[in-house]
C-alpha cells in the first residue's frame, strides 16, 4: 500500500509537471520553424524564456516613437485580448490559443519585429527578445 | 481668343468640381496594396490624393504619422506604383507641400465638418477611421449615410 502510495505521487509530480510545461505544445510546425530561425540566430546556449517575454512585453520602453512607449500600446496588457492601432483599427489578440494564425509566416512576422521594435524601442530587437516574446505569446 | 479662353477655364472648373465629388471612389484591385496599406487602417483609395503625394508618403513609411510603416523595397517599388498610376488630379492649392492627409483636404473638411455628430466622431476615434462612418468605404463607396 505504502508502495502504491509512493508511485501515484512520483506519477502526480510527473503528471503536474508535464502540465505546467509552458505550452508551446499549441503551436504547430509553422510556428516551431519560427522559433527555430530565431534560435538558431540566438545560438544553441540561449534559452528562451517566456518569463523574460512577458516582462518585455509589459514594460516601458524608451528610445521609441512618443506614441509608442511599449508593446501593450497597441496589443494591450493582455494577449487573450484585441488591441487597437493609431488609427483604431482592430488588432486581433496575440496568444496563440486566440488567433490559431499567429506566427506562422516568416516574412509577416520579421516585418512586424522591425517595425514594431523601431517603434518602441528605436532599435531592432534581438534574437533572444523576439524568441522569448514568441515563446510568452505562443504559451498563452 | 477671348472665347476659348474662358471655355478653358469653365472646362478646368467644371473638371475639378467633378473630381471634388467624390461619393465613388475607384476600388482598390492590387492585393499587395489592398493587404500593405490596409492594415492599420482601410487601405485609402489612390484617388483621393495625387501622384506626389504618394511618392513623399512611399518615401517615408519608416516615419508615417507617428508609426513605423515601412515595408521591403520590392514591395514598396511596387504600391508606390500603382498608387502612384492610381492618383487623383492634383488640385489647385497654395503653394508648398503636396497634402499628406485626405482628412485635411478642403472637400473633405467641407464634407465633414457640420454633418458628422459629436457622437460618430468619438466612436470612430480619428476622421482617418473611414470604415466606422461609410461601411462600404472600403469597396469606395461613400454615399451610403
Ligand atoms: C503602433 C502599434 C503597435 C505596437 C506599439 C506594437 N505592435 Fe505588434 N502589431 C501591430 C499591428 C497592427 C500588427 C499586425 C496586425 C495583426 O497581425 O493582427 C502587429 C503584429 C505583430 C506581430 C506579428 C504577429 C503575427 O501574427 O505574425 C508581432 C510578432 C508583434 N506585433 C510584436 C510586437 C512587439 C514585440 C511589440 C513591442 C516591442 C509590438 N508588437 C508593439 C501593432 C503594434
Ligand atoms: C503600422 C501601421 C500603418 C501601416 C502599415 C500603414 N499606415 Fe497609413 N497611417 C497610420 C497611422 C497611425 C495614420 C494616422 C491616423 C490618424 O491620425 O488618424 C496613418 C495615416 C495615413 C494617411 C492619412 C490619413 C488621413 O488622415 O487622411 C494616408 C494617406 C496613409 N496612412 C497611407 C498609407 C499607405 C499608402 C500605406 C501602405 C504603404 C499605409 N498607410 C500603411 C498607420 C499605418
Ligand atoms: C465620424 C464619421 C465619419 C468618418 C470617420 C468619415 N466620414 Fe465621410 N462622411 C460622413 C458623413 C456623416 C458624411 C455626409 C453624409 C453623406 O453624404 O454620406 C460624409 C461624407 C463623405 C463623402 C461625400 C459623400 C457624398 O455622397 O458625396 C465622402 C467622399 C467621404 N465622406 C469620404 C470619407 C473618407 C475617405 C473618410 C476616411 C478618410 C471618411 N469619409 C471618414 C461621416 C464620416
Amino acid at each position: 500500500m505504502k508502495s502504491w502510495n509512493g508511485v501515484s505521487a512520483v506519477l502526480a509530480v510527473l503528471y503536474l509537471s508535464f502540465v505546467l510545461t509552458p505550452a508551446p505544445a499549441a503551436a504547430g510546425p509553422a510556428q516551431d520553424q519560427i522559433l527555430k530561425h530565431y534560435q538558431d540566430l540566438a545560438g544553441a546556449d540561449v534559452t528562451f524564456s517566456a518569463d523574460r517575454g512577458k516582462e518585455f512585453f509589459m514594460a516601458k520602453h524608451t528610445g521609441g516613437k512618443p506614441k509608442s512607449p511599449s508593446c501593450t500600446s497597441c496589443h494591450t496588457k493582455s494577449p487573450l485580448k484585441s488591441g487597437r492601432t493609431h488609427a483604431n483599427k482592430k488588432i486581433a489578440p496575440m496568444a496563440l490559443s486566440k488567433t490559431k494564425d499567429r506566427y506562422s509566416e516568416l516574412k509577416k512576422v520579421k516585418k512586424w519585429f522591425r517595425r514594431n521594435c523601431r517603434s518602441v524601442l528605436g532599435r531592432e530587437c534581438s534574437p533572444q527578445e523576439k524568441g522569448d516574446f514568441l515563446v510568452y505569446m505562443m504559451g498563452q | 481668343m477671348k472665347r476659348t479662353l474662358i471655355l478653358t477655364a469653365l472646362i478646368a472648373f467644371v473638371g475639378a468640381a467633378v473630381t471634388v465629388d467624390e461619393s465613388q471612389a475607384r476600388r482598390i484591385k492590387n492585393k499587395l496594396v489592398k493587404s500593405e496599406c490596409g492594415e492599420c487602417h482601410m487601405a485609402f483609395q489612390p484617388s483621393f490624393l495625387p501622384a506626389e503625394s504618394w511618392r513623399i508618403i512611399m518615401d517615408d513609411l519608416e516615419n508615417h504619422f507617428g508609426d513605423d510603416a515601412s515595408v521591403d523595397e520590392k514591395d514598396a517599388v511596387a504600391i508606390t506604383n500603382y498608387l502612384v498610376k492610381h492618383a487623383g488630379r492634383k488640385r489647385r492649392r497654395k503653394k508648398g507641400q503636396p497634402p499628406l492627409r485626405i482628412t485635411k483636404l478642403r472637400w473633405f473638411v467641407r464634407e465633414h465638418n457640420h454633418e458628422v455628430s459629436r457622437r460618430a466622431k468619438r466612436r470612430a476615434g480619428t476622421m482617418s477611421n473611414c470604415t466606422a462612418c461609410h461601411r462600404g468605404a472600403d469597396k469606395g463607396y461613400y454615399d451610403d449615410d
